[in-house]
């Protein structure tokens, strides 16, 4: 850097036989890392993620990036509280509006599956334990309407909402979890109940999942009304053309 | 084993070796490191409040320690380029010029660090120091090359979408990882900083006393002219 702007006549430290722009050198080498790092640094962190599985839930593993760690987002202040008596409800086009407690969930048949979480910014755990009804068995169960193609879900934080089309609940599995990562639903990642969209981005997997309507019409939810894709494939395409 | 001199005693001074005070690093140096303190601390408590599912818990309010997070990393380098941009900024200049330069001394200095400590000891009485020394010339290249990283990954991940989901991968890679490394490296920086109160002070007031600067820059004290030297001054420090 401006290694040419010598002030007159003070004393700088004068250039000696032996002097090296070594600094200048370090920096542009940091630079290159950096730049291979965002290139590549997808397969390295996933290799570091494969080292770091048999500690996971040691603690010690949530301490570095890649052990097994969720970015918990809110599209609100805090993680929101459900309301005392915690009821998911069914309803819009359907033939028996539904009004589920977490009980009411558990005692119908039961979905677990075992898959990654991706985030649409880069980051991704691993092999998640989830276990919730699938969504299409739930508009079953209220008699959905056959012109229902699209399913509309809101948050009991008020803000957030997501949308996903009876094909896509069909393609992906989605299940209306209450279970994940061998435990119920935390507050923190959307308890007690939330939506898991497998293949699709994180932002599709509404948390704090209080109402499913059944409409005809895709509505664009909190995030893509924010400029997130209404189509949420991780792969581009989704798992048919896979 | 006998140490060859130490230089904390107090030797009698040559003729024009005055007691006094030296110039290290004048207001807009100063300025802009503590500048650079803040935002970079502001930058770790809100980073580690998006990060650690623990403290997002406890902090929440995600949306406001989002855009804090985000501005003061874009607010990093802004008083660095408002140093360098004008005539104030010559004397950061010249000391960026200083870190670049790295003297065969300085190279050796480096190399003395893996060293064990008697060896180490030996090669640092031996070898002439100029105002910064090898250590501090490649944390301040860390510094501005790290710094830089942070920003582009940072950028990726804030305005992701133009950026196919491998390349938000690595910058999230590169985000997290690095900046685990620049916290430590900066936690060296301050406890080095706490161990040596007189260099800690001349970062505070500017002035630091001649005896250190024979000891910890001796090439330095060399290279300053006599109208450079600071006029000796009972109220500093």
């Amino acid at each position: 850097m401006a290694e040419v702007t010598s002030t007159g006549g003070t004393a700088g430290p004068a250039p000696e036989q032996g002097d090296k722009p070594i600094g200048r050198r370090a920096v542009l080498g940091i630079l290159g890392l950096g730049g291979l790092g965002i290139a590549f640094g997808e397969h390295v962190q996933n290799g570091i993620s494969d080292l770091l599985k048999p500690l996971r839930g040691t603690g010690l593993a949530g301490l570095v990036p890649g052990g097994g760690n969720f970015t918990l987002y809110t599209v609100t202040n805090g993680f929101p509280s459900p309301p005392p008596t915690y009821k998911l409800t069914v309803n819009g086009m359907v033939e028996r509006p539904l009004q589920l407690s977490v009980r009411d969930l558990e005692a119908l048949p039961a979905t677990r599956l075992t898959h990654d979480f991706q985030c649409v910014t880069g980051w991704v755990v691993d092999d998640v334990h989830w276990t919730g009804v699938r969504l299409t068995e739930l508009a079953k169960s209220a008699g959905a309407h056959p012109s229902a193609t699209v399913f509309h879900f809101s948050s009991f934080d008020g803000v957030y909402t997501e949308t996903l089309t009876a094909d896509q609940a069909d393609q992906s599995g989605a299940i209306v979890a209450y279970s994940m990562l061998g435990g119920p639903v935390s507050k923190g990642h959307g308890g007690p109940v939330r939506l898991y969209v497998p293949g699709m981005f994180g932002y599709k997997s509404i948390k704090w999942l209080s109402t499913i309507t059944l409409t005809s019409v895709v509505e664009e939810g909190y995030w893509e009304q924010n400029g997130y894709p209404v189509d949420a494939w991780a792969n581009g395409h989704g798992p048919s053309a896979a | 084993m006998a140490s060859p001199t130490t230089h904390r005693s107090v030797v009698p001074l040559p003729e024009q070796e005055r007691p006094g005070l030296l110039n290290r690093f004048d207001r807009v140096e100063r300025a802009v490191h503590w500048t650079n303190a803040v935002l970079f601390a502001v930058l770790v408590v809100t980073g580690a409040a998006l990060y650690f599912a623990p403290l997002t818990a406890i902090v929440g309010r995600r949306e406001l320690v989002e855009r804090t997070h985000l501005y003061a990393g874009l607010a990093l380098p802004v008083p660095l380029i408002l140093a360098l941009s004008g005539s104030w900024g010559q004397a950061l200049r010249r000391d960026i010029r200083r870190f670049n330069r790295w003297s065969r001394d300085d190279r050796r200095w480096l190399r003395a660090v893996i060293r064990p400590a008697a060896d180490r000891r030996q090669v640092f009485a031996r070898v002439r120091v100029g105002k910064f020394n090898a250590g501090q010339k490649a944390n301040a290249a860390f510094t501005a090359g790290a710094g830089l990283v942070m920003l582009a990954s940072g950028a990726i991940l804030r305005w992701y979408r133009p950026f196919p989901l491998s390349v938000r991968a690595g910058a999230t890679f590169v985000h997290n990882w690095l900046a685990l490394g620049f916290v430590i490296v900066v936690l060296g920086h301050v406890l080095m900083a706490l161990a040596d109160r007189q260099a800690l002070k001349s970062m505070l007031f500017g002035r630091i006393s001649r005896a250190w600067a024979r000891h910890h820059a001796p090439a330095w004290l060399d290279e300053l002219s006599e109208e450079e030297r600071a006029p000796a001054e009972q109220t500093g420090r």
